[in-house]
């Protein structure tokens, strides 16, 4: 077959005709990413909702009855498991990463849009089934959302019939929605970019989503596989995890399986998995930083790298969540070194974030509020990992609070910041409409302050060692009585925190119908996606004629151009002629051999 | 351009465009083959991380390996055939013949789906031995790899199985399903290696 | 502007915060004072990364914020300066990993001369071993676990004899020795942490897992479990108490060997018959309890829970402050010694359990049933009928009035709340799956229906 560049190709787009194949069942990149991007968000509100629950059991444990023991471990292995796999992997993946690349890369469409629809199905199929462990009897499992065995089976943990299968099938088709949508990305990373587009010309968000997405494809697997066996355990009795163990005085029919086996696969895929979330964020934060600093990102090539490097690295950490597991503990020498390895390349990105602000000029915009604040957050989270990565620091803290603070600091709240800054920067593009920046504003102070208010005096519980999951204290020797004050305040400020989100949900909303029309390209942005002929980007996205890239993603202040920006697709016969005074000859385009 | 030469260039240096139409760095094949080839990858991960699970399982003090039944070689050589058959229907379509294509194609389809019923008359007879899933770790990692190795079989066959009734019934020209024909062709190949490397281990352990 | 000035508030606040925090680690009582020394370097360095970098960029925010006739300045990339930073991070990596796997490297090996001790966790109990006169812990396995031997220990094995047990939530160790805790479960995952020792280390079951520590302060303190194990995980409690090894060595020969636990002569039921006689005032002459004299049923309560409870009542555990009717009954125990305990409680076991008559009507029974099922159940058995396993008594068919008294007792901390008291702690918290008197009535009702 003759090679067609994809690029060039007048792709046979799928034109809509009814209304349920352009809102319902269509094949748009964009429309799937906003289907993806609304059910993630529904699913997070449910699980916000349940860690609002547990926080009231947490704080006043004395003065609410809403939740017993059982529904309150159902809670904790619900909420982690949404929040972990169903929002952040299906936000930034299937949200932002079907929204943006097409975009980015100027496609007009993702390589397989069938097959995008269809992970978009296939993912609300397994949040249909996750959501009806609710209603099954017995409830959702409540094993924690790491699903350990023994216990995801036995009696002594809810939902031990009919909740962990329902779990375990609904994960196995999630699995399977994003490796539809994952080999999607891939493939319209590597083979769909328009002319002149390098890789090395990609914006970072691209480079974080794409990375992110071989990780999945690469880590999903091993939960899948856990899944698989887990499910035979659970169903026909095997014995791939479950060793020789007594039930409630009597002995189970199993025997020899190793617990500890499930804890590996799990946690091959469970490492990986913050980065899936972590560096799609790295890169979205890039670019709004980049973008309102009018400044090009600092550092690009180690910006590329450092994500290279930090997802290559994240498969051969895992065992760092299972320091005192019972595993060989002389695995702890290898794996406390590679986890503190993984600092400098996330160090990196650190600094050449704050480097971009540094002499750049910054407009506060709110993307720009909740850019910084991830900045501020991400240092705390990213510095309390050092502490948790170090093995022997593990022995007091593991399984505490300061566990709960550090992971919701670095996975929680900064990856959630970046959503609310990515939202704020393209909702523009992707409705034509301004929001309310006062209620943006409010939204990002109620936020932000309201979430350090939460986690970090939440170390200080883990210091204490009062350990996780534990529906009430009880009385102990070494857990003061200040420390349920302390408590009680932190459900406070998430109370706050959880009401506040209505903010944002209202604003949206609101601003769909009522916002200030947006300008074309609002703030100013070089790269692609603020390109397009219409605002927001029809069907195709680009008109005619398919862009052609003549230069990086972040030419912002230029030296000697008349505006602080040129578009990536601004050929360079366009380019404003540099005036004699600020001549460079290493920008000499004559030398470029194009 | 090599990976590492192109990610250490300086982008912000050179404007304008680089390449030709097709991107740099993008592979001169169709989309198609791209996302098949990573998909094989995510199989080779899947099966790779059974065969890790199976050899730290196997050290455990209850595993009682078995002797494989020799049908097992009978169903392998089904399935080289089947993998040959695919490979000479892509032959013919690459040369543009359309003699015994019909047939070569159909054959391939046909050798997998015998290579299905018999692992399933294995199966069958294995559990009239009383060797079940749960008599012991052994056997249920058997009927899991076989299992699912016959499962992702299956799956190829579905895509075969359109590619054939439209050939069949002259919907389609032999140039139009010769990107589908060539995609069997590398699943079936990948197939039958997942299929030695795991026959390998369960025979030799 | 605004954001610049609160990020330095946040750290001056989180320094602030920080110094004036009373919640830091509690007291050390082990010799590791080396995995305080590496939080400590640690927390230098990264506090002083987390100081320099936000305020620096507080500086960024607020001295290059947007401003007329202001240009960002162009400048892709430094590679220099973000090499030389690279290095600066990984000099401070190695400066708080490599203190770490030192420590690490001494907490892997314990010392050849430790003192062993068996750490056994269960849903949601502890049990201990510790080696005999031989030194030598016997063998132990999941197979040979039943209600004579709860820890497994290889009854063929010889070394396994004289080892001491312990069937219950307490254990003793010697200050100023070396111990290494061998970890065993005998269900699901456990962990065993004493925050005074700092060290912790899960419990897997099919394998023995081990953590050391020199204890060097004594006192008593809590055993946490700290690996989520169901329901009753945040429940599973214990003690350990570091004495000076003269007081240890009375208390460890106090305590029964595995020999002397599985040749106990049966209890006299015959005996306890003629003791009951003076207990049929009250709870009848079948023990079918009598609501007019606030004697609940007691037979069907296996007899290991009536032992139990009548020493509880004995040793003033229970039937304290508050608890009027407890008061009652614990004067008729006093009389009672060991042997009369063991003969009584096994004749009680051996009536016939007939069903309490019910004596609440409005009750909601299959919200009790649903409530029972979701947290009691795990216990007390879907059946009602409890196991020695969870330390669980029979539930089924009792007086449901005495189960209202009762679960009030464990929500005021009448009951329960007592040191002594190894296994009421649980119930104090469980309890409060109840949300409301009309629920726990539902559940009374529904238990007293079981049949």
């Amino acid at each position: 077959m003759a090679y067609v560049p994809l690029a060039d190709q007048e792709q046979e787009l799928h034109h809509p005709h009814s209304w349920v194949t352009k809102y319902v069942f269509s094949q748009d990149h964009k429309v799937i990413a906003i289907q993806y991007g609304s059910t993630a968000v529904a699913v997070g509100v449910v699980a916000l909702v349940l860690s609002l629950l547990m926080r009231l059991q947490l704080g006043f444990p004395e003065t609410f009855s809403l939740i017993d023991p059982s529904s309150y471990y159902q809670a904790v292995t619900m909420h982690g498991m949404i929040m972990v796999v169903y929002l952040l992997t299906a936000l930034f993946l299937g949200g932002f990463g079907n929204y943006l690349i097409p975009l980015m890369v100027g496609a007009r469409d993702m390589v397989f849009p069938f097959l995008n629809m269809l992970s978009y199905w296939v993912y609300l199929v397994s949040v249909i089934i996750l959501m009806a462990s609710f209603f099954a009897p017995g409830g959702p499992t409540g094993a924690g959302w790491t699903l350990y065995p023994p216990q995801t089976s036995m009696a002594g943990t809810p939902g031990h019939d009919w909740g962990i299968i329902l779990m375990l099938a609904s994960l196995a088709v999630f699995i399977v929605a994003f490796t539809m949508g994952g080999l999607n990305y891939v493939t319209t990373v590597l083979q769909a970019r328009c002319r002149g587009l390098t890789m090395m010309r990609l914006p970072l968000s691209v480079w974080g989503i794409f990375t992110a997405t071989v990780l999945g494809l690469f880590a999903f697997p091993a939960l899948f596989v856990a899944a698989i066996m887990m499910a035979f355990d659970t169903l026909l009795h095997t014995s791939f995890f479950m060793p020789a163990i007594i039930e409630a005085g009597q002995p189970l029919d199993t025997a020899g399986g190793s617990p500890i086996l499930f804890q590996h696969l799990f946690w091959f895929f469970g490492h990986p998995e913050v980065y899936i979330v972590a560096l799609p964020v790295f890169g979205l934060v890039s670019d709004i930083i980049s973008t309102h600093a009018r400044k090009n990102i600092f550092g690009y090539r180690m910006m590329v790298w450092a994500i290279i490097a930090i997802g290559g690295l994240s498969f051969i950490v895992w065992a760092h969540h299972m320091y005192v597991s019972g595993m060989n503990p002389y695995f702890g020498f290898f794996f406390a070194t590679t986890t503190l390895i993984i600092a400098v390349p996330t160090a990196l990105k650190v600094y050449n974030w704050v480097l971009t602000l540094w002499e750049g000029d910054i407009r506060m915009n709110v993307p720009m509020f909740f850019a910084i604040g991830f900045i501020f957050t991400f240092i705390h989270g990213g510095l309390t990992g050092l502490f948790l990565g170090n093995v022997v620091i593990d022995l007091p803290l593991s399984d505490t609070y300061f566990v709960i603070a550090h992971f919701h600091m670095v996975m929680g709240v900064s990856p959630v910041l970046v959503f609310f800054a990515a939202v704020y920067h393209w909702f523009p593009l992707m409705s034509g409409k301004m929001y309310n920046e006062t209620i943006a504003k409010w939204h990002f102070w109620l936020t932000f302050l309201g979430a350090y208010a939460i986690y970090l005096p939440m170390h200080y519980l883990g210091f204490l060692g009062v350990p996780r999951r534990y529906y009430a204290l009880g009385s102990t020797d070494f857990i003061p009585e200040s420390a349920q004050a302390l408590n009680a305040n932190i459900t406070i400020a998430a109370l706050i925190v959880g009401a506040a989100q209505l903010l944002f949900l209202f604003n949206i909303i609101w601003s769909l119908k009522n916002g200030k029309k947006a300008e074309h390209n609002p703030w100013g942005s070089a790269s692609l996606e603020w390109q397009t002929p219409d605002v927001p980007p029809v069907h195709g996205n680009w008109g005619p004629k398919l862009p052609s890239v003549y230069r990086w993603a972040y030419d912002y202040s230029v030296p000697g151009a008349h505006q602080d920006f040129i578009p990536q697709s601004t050929p360079e016969a366009d380019e404003p002629t540099v005036d004699e005074q600020h001549f460079d000859p290493d920008h000499d385009q004559s030398k470029a051999d194009i | 351009m090599s990976f590492i030469k192109q990610v250490t260039n300086k982008p912000w240096e050179r404007k304008g465009i680089i390449g030709p139409l097709r991107p740099v760095g993008a592979f001169p094949v169709p989309a198609e083959k791209v996302a098949l080839s990573f998909f094989l990858v995510v199989v080779a991960v899947i099966f790779s991380l059974f065969s890790v699970s199976y050899f730290i399982r196997m050290e455990l003090s209850d595993w009682a390996p078995r002797t494989e039944p020799a049908q097992l070689w009978f169903n392998t050589g089904l399935l080289i055939i089947s993998s040959i058959l695919f490979q000479w229907t892509r032959n013919l379509l690459k040369r543009g013949e359309t003699r015994n294509l019909k047939t070569s194609l159909v054959g391939g389809g046909v050798f997998a789906i015998a290579f299905i019923v018999s692992q399933l008359l294995v199966w069958n007879k294995l559990r009239a031995e009383g060797i079940t899933m749960t008599s012991n770790p052994a056997d249920s990692f058997f009927y899991l790899l076989t299992g699912l190795h016959g499962l992702h079989l299956l799956g190829g066959l579905w895509v075969w199985s359109k590619t054939t009734i439209k050939l069949l019934s002259g919907n389609a020209e032999p140039k139009d399903i010769r990107l589908s024909v060539e995609l069997c062709t590398v699943y079936w190949h990948a197939l039958l290696v997942v299929w030695l490397v795991l026959f390998g281990i369960l025979a030799n352990t | 502007m605004a954001l610049a000035v609160v990020i330095v508030i946040l750290v001056v606040g989180s320094i602030i915060f920080h110094f004036a925090s009373p919640w830091w680690f509690t007291d050390i009582a082990a010799d590791w004072g080396t995995v305080d020394f590496v939080i400590d370097v640690t927390f230098w360095v990264t506090g002083f990364v987390f100081i320099a970098v936000n305020l620096f960029l507080a500086y960024c925010v607020w001295k290059f914020r947007q401003a007329p006739g202001h240009k960002a300045v162009y400048e892709p990339e430094n590679s220099k300066l973000e090499v030389s930073l690279s290095v600066v991070t990984a000099v401070g990596v190695v400066l708080m990993l490599a203190p770490g796997l030192f420590v690490w490297a001494t907490f892997v090996s314990p010392p050849d001369d430790a003192y062993d001790v068996e750490i056994i966790g269960s849903q949601w109990q502890w049990q201990f071993r510790y080696p005999g006169a031989d030194g030598v812990l016997g063998t132990a396995d999941t197979q040979y676990i039943n209600e004579a031997n709860p820890w497994g220990v290889n009854p063929e094995d010889p070394n396994g004899q004289d080892d001491v047990v312990i069937d219950g939530n307490e254990m003793h160790l010697p200050v100023d020795t070396d111990v290494r805790g061998l970890l065993r479960s005998k269900d699901v995952l456990h962990n065993y942490t004493v925050p005074q020792f700092r060290v912790k280390m899960d419990m897997v079951p099919g394998l023995v897992s081990y953590l050391w520590f020199r204890t060097t302060a004594s006192g008593s303190y809590d055993i946490m479990c700290e690996e989520m194990c169901g329901i009753a995980h945040f429940m599973m409690r214990g003690n350990v108490v570091v004495e000076p090894r003269a007081d240890f060595e009375a208390w460890l020969a106090q305590q029964p060997t595995f020999a002397e636990t599985q040749s106990v002569a049966a209890p006299s039921v015959a005996a306890g018959q003629q003791a009951y006689a003076a207990c049929a005032t009250c709870h009848g002459p079948n023990a079918e309890g009598n609501q007019a004299l606030n004697a609940p049923r007691l037979a069907g309560l296996q007899s290991w829970y009536l032992e139990r409870q009548l020493n509880y009542f004995k040793t003033g555990v229970r039937g304290g402050q508050n608890d009027s009717n407890g008061a009652m009954m614990a004067p008729m125990a006093m009389g009672l010694d060991d042997n009369a305990i063991r003969n009584l409680s096994a004749y009680i076991a051996s009536l016939p359990a007939r069903p309490a008559t019910g004596t609440i009507t409005d009750a909601d029974i299959d919200n009790g049933a649903r409530i029972y099922s979701r947290n009691c159940a795990a216990c007390h058995l879907d059946n009602g009928e409890g196991t020695w396993y969870t330390d669980a008594p029979h539930l089924a068919g009792m007086s449901d009035w005495y189960f209202v008294n009762q679960i009030n007792n464990f929500r005021q901390k009448i009951r329960g709340a007592h040191a002594n008291d190894l296994y009421g702690e649980q119930m104090v918290w469980m309890a409060t799956a109840m949300a409301d008197q009309d629920e726990v009535e539902d559940v009374a009702a529904y238990l007293n229906s079981l049949r």
